[in-house]
């Protein structure tokens, strides 16, 4: 029997917000522990909480960014259940009425387009981290994380594949970070991911029973586990088997998914309305404010990359996968008034640089502007598209503009047809053979030619005088 | 007449004619303590000395001409209040060493106006229960007779003000704990509308209904300390905006042509003949001040105990999930593992009524329950406040008894819950309602025991409270010597 996977993904994004979701504290990351808490992010008799308003302005960029229908009036909600590092015992979430739903972001997976719902987005706060002591005698509490704000965007089954699973994660992760509500960082865990997943005979209507998959800290994990757990359950219902239905946690060494102990989920999370919370309300206004001041996102940019300067889709997809890098390439475009030109060299060069040390855009030492002044200087024919290559290297190394590098090097393109004449007129001279054998109908000697005439110019030949001239000569040639 | 039996009005005028500094006061109020706490056990802890300090600083700003609305009168707090540096229990043995490093913000406020906090009061634990039995702390004895309760959850309060332990007092009412105490000990006692005083730094009981308020001699004192407590506390968002009148304006106003609803629902079964008849004997000094008494109908009175008994514990279920034993408060030292700490930790910790209503809480939040309780609950709390808003289309305000019958004897309820339970009655439906209301004392019953006339008015009305109030205070002492508040006070 053939079966297809349904998948569903929960992303836990931490917000960028510069203090808590309920109180002041700070939400940095790294600090000593317990040294960003206050009474009410610990829990203390008789304290409240009080929303912070730029978390809901988050919310409201991210709904919009995935299509969201934004709700007038949302709610908050208590997530009930007892652990060291929830220190009220309660989780505040949104349950009953969340403030954004029915949504949804498009995917690509080898060509092929998709649409993945998104179910609702909603509000709530992170919980603190246990420190377990190494020799199993105690365990510490850091409330540093508790109250830092969270959206956990719950997506439709809608996804079949582990490629379409890691495609949708990248897809908000990417929109996350454009809207710079999240850093995206997996590994500290600023931007975590659950999936459900079930499998069922292909034209059923009806899911299977499903597993929960935690602990999965990169979208390679994502796509391992997913792709380990159809195998799993494939097997289990291939032998007449059930599926348990039941959370698992990836076990990056072993590449297994494992059952975690049933006691540790056996939770009735006891929702109920928060009463120290008035409900959200978030009017036109809120929403057309925070519309205004959106970026543009990935796919837009990327369409407008495609329409605009005319580059491949392909080149507009590399370009925009930050928006630094968009900028960037937008400014070396707008400075050297050669789009395509730009896109080479950004996603050639500039890219391979930054790649092999691991490095952004951020940290290019090639400023827009110097990229653009050699552009242009390639395109009125200072230099050829070889010496660039030198150049944009000697850039990259020195941070020095094009112009130092050239007059440094003495790099500038040889475009005087008397000096290419002469250098010309010497290599034929002593390559007689060569030319004979061209001349008998070697055609692709003519390259060899342009080889040597290159060497002996150090490669600053004009290529296109030099083939001219070349041609010229050989049919001149007895 | 000792300084101690004076009420804050009173004292203000002394203090200002100069006939005696804060320094004195709070010296008779504190012999007075010496002399009769240890029959009546009202306070938890007394902050004997830090209220020596605050009152030399009272009388160095009265000196300045630098007085607050309260500078220098001596105020207790219930022991549900955060207080700064100073133990603050709720009663319980969780809490039994909890010192907070912050002030609720009435406590501020109080501060603010100059006030010197005499103690913590005695109460129920976490505020449950009706009689201060369930304190961890002892019972506190009602001031008018010792064999009895004093009511709660905030009974220290009520029975330090009845007994001059002091000249006001501050308790929190989540479904009467206020108001009843004040009827059962024979003082003045206001639970304010829902969102009027910030609930910041009050212990949660059930956070929808929780509302903090005075008591007081006289209802001058009430409107006074409805002055400093009430207003907008940007760290509770559930404390209301709304303007905040100078409630004295109120007093002494006359109630002629007001409109005042007698609700059928609380005069039915249960109700002790005594009450009845002090409380009709109410009605028609009302009526003979010019108000016009009417009969008014709320036809869901009978649900309001059993909504309460689901919103409240459920809310107090998850509020109480913090008392773990892993930051603050006590914990049980020999747990094996994690839930072995947390499960001895809470058994030791927390009293058998609290309990109770924990696991009543949870179970009525719990799956497959929920719909059927709490979310049942939720339905027709909505159609006790649709009762209340149609009333107040044509009433200015509601008459009620407080309670169904006087104090009633200590031990005599503690087994049996649900007895103890409708002694709430009539007032549980002003914290489903969110409403503000008001007791009074309207009389004795044949044993001397005090009880308490409820007036009840529409959302932010406490200014309508003190106008109905006062003028009742006034004409009830006319028609009965032993209604004048200086004159209602127990032989201790």
């Amino acid at each position: 029997m053939e079966f297809e996977p349904v998948i569903g993904l929960e992303v836990h994004a931490q917000l960028l917000t510069e203090a808590k979701i309920f109180c002041g504290c700070s939400t940095k990351f790294g600090a000593e522990p317990n040294s960003h808490t206050c009474p009410v992010c610990l829990g203390m008799p008789g304290v409240l909480p009080v929303l912070n308003k730029k978390v809901v302005d988050f919310l409201i960029k991210m709904a919009l960014a995935t299509n969201c229908t934004i709700n007038k009036k949302s709610s908050f909600a208590r997530k009930n259940y007892f652990y060291p590092d929830l220190p009220k015992g309660y989780q505040i979430s949104q349950y009953a009425e969340p403030p954004a739903e029915h949504g949804w972001v498009d995917i690509e997976v080898n060509g092929d387009k998709k649409r993945i719902g998104i179910t609702r987005i909603h509000m709530e706060e992170d919980a603190g981290k246990l420190i377990h002591d190494e020799h199993g005698l105690a365990s510490y509490v850091d409330l540093n994380r508790t109250g830092v704000p969270l959206l956990e965007i719950v997506g439709e089954p809608d996804i079949r594949s582990p490629e379409e699973a890691a495609a949708y994660l990248r897809r908000l992760h990417e929109i996350l970070i454009y809207l710079e509500i999240c850093d995206g960082n997996m590994e500290e865990g600023s931007f975590r991911c659950d999936a459900n997943i079930s499998l069922r005979p292909v034209g059923e209507r009806n899911f299977g029973i499903r597993t929960e998959l935690k602990n999965m800290n990169s979208f390679r994990n994502v796509q391992r586990a997913l792709e380990y757990e159809i195998k799993r359950q494939r097997y289990i219902l291939e032998a007449g088997g059930e599926v348990v239905q039941e959370t698992r946690l990836w076990d990056d060494a072993a590449g297994v998914t494992q059952p975690m102990r049933s006691k540790e989920e056996a939770h009735d999370y006891r929702y109920f309305p928060e009463p120290d919370l008035v409900s959200v309300i978030i009017d036109d206004a809120w929403i057309e404010e925070i519309r205004r001041g959106m970026p543009e996102l990935p796919l837009a940019k990327r369409e407008r990359f495609v329409r605009e300067y005319q580059i491949p889709a392909y080149d507009a997809g590399v370009l925009t996968a930050s928006r630094a890098l968009a900028d960037y390439f937008e400014e070396v475009a707008r400075l050297s008034g050669q789009p395509k030109a730009a896109a080479n060299w950004v996603m050639g060069d500039i890219l391979r640089f930054l790649n092999e040390e691991k490095k952004g855009i951020e940290a290019c030492p090639v400023s827009p502007t110097n990229l653009a002044a050699m552009i242009r200087l390639v395109e009125n024919q200072t230099i050829s598209g070889k010496i660039a290559k030198e150049v944009s290297e000697t850039m990259y190394r020195t941070g020095k503009t094009p112009e130092e590098i050239i007059s440094e090097k003495g790099l500038v393109q040889i475009t005087d047809a008397g000096v290419l004449t002469d250098v010309l007129v010497k290599i034929l001279r002593e390559n007689g053979e060569k030319v004979a054998q061209y001349k008998a109908g070697k055609e692709k000697l003519f390259g060899f030619f342009v080889g040597q005439a290159m060497k002996a110019t150090g490669g600053k030949a004009n290529p296109q005088l030099l083939n001219e001239l070349l041609k010229k000569m050989l049919a001149n040639q007895e | 007449m000792e300084l101690y039996q004076l009420t804050i009005h009173e004292i203000k005028d002394k203090l200002d004619a100069g006939d005696t500094t804060a320094a004195e006061i709070v010296n008779s109020v504190f012999e007075r303590i010496d002399v009769v706490e240890k029959d009546v056990k009202a306070y938890i802890t007394l902050m004997r000395d830090s209220a020596m300090a605050e009152a030399s600083r009272a009388d160095e700003a009265l000196k300045k001409g630098r007085g607050g609305m309260l500078t220098g009168i001596p105020v207790a707090l219930k022991d549900i209040l955060c207080t700064k540096g100073v133990l603050t229990t709720c009663g319980s043995r969780m809490l039994s060493n909890f010192v907070p490093p912050y002030d609720a913000t009435v406590v501020e406020k109080l501060k603010e106006a100059g006030a010197v906090l005499t103690g913590k009061t005695n109460m129920d634990e976490f505020a449950m229960g009706s009689s201060t039995e369930t304190s961890f702390y002892g019972v506190t004895r009602n001031p008018w007779n010792l064999e009895r309760i004093p009511g709660g959850s905030s009974g220290g309060s009520a029975a330090a003000v009845a007994a001059d332990e002091c000249i006001a007092a501050i308790g929190s009412d989540t479904g009467g704990s206020i108001r009843q105490p004040a009827a059962l000990c024979g003082v003045v006692g206001m639970k304010p509308t829902y969102g009027r005083v910030s609930r910041f730094g009050l212990i949660a009981f059930a956070s929808s209904l929780d509302q903090i308020g005075p008591f007081t001699k006289d209802v001058e004192d009430c409107a006074i300390m409805m002055n400093v407590i009430s207003g907008y506390d940007r760290r509770d968002s559930t404390s209301s905006p709304e303007e905040v009148p100078d409630y004295r304006r109120f007093l002494g106003t006359g109630i002629e042509g007001l409109t005042i609803g007698i609700p059928k629902e609380y005069f039915v079964g249960g109700l002790d003949p005594e009450v009845e008849k002090a409380v009709r004997r109410a009605i028609k000094t009302i009526e003979g001040a010019g108000a016009r008494c009417i009969e008014v109908s709320l036809p869901h009175t009978e649900y309001c105990l059993p909504v309460y008994y689901i919103v409240a514990p459920a809310e107090a279920s998850s509020n109480l999930a913090r008392y773990d034993g892993v930051r603050y408060g006590f914990r049980f030292r020999e747990g094996r593992d994690l839930m072995d700490m947390y499960k001895k930790t809470r058994s030791a910790g927390f009293g058998d009524e609290v309990k109770r209503r924990i696991m009543i809480g949870t179970y009525a939040l719990s799956s497959g329950y929920y719909d059927a309780y709490y979310k049942k609950a939720s339905q027709v709390r909505a159609l006790i406040k649709r009762d209340f808003d149609e009333a107040f289309r044509t009433c200015d305000a509601l008459l009620t008894p407080t309670t169904p019958t006087p104090a009633f004897c200590i031990g005599e309820k503690t087994d049996d819950p649900l007895q103890m339970y409708l002694s709430d009655l009539f007032t549980i439906s002003a914290n489903l309602a969110g409403i503000p209301g008001i007791s009074v004392p309207c009389g004795y019953s044949a044993s001397g025991l005090p009880i308490g006339l409820q007036f009840l008015a529409a959302h932010f009305q406490e200014g309508r409270l003190i106008q109905i109030a006062s003028e009742y205070e006034k004409q009830a002492a006319v028609l009965d010597a032993n209604l004048d508040p200086q004159r209602r006070r127990p032989n201790l």
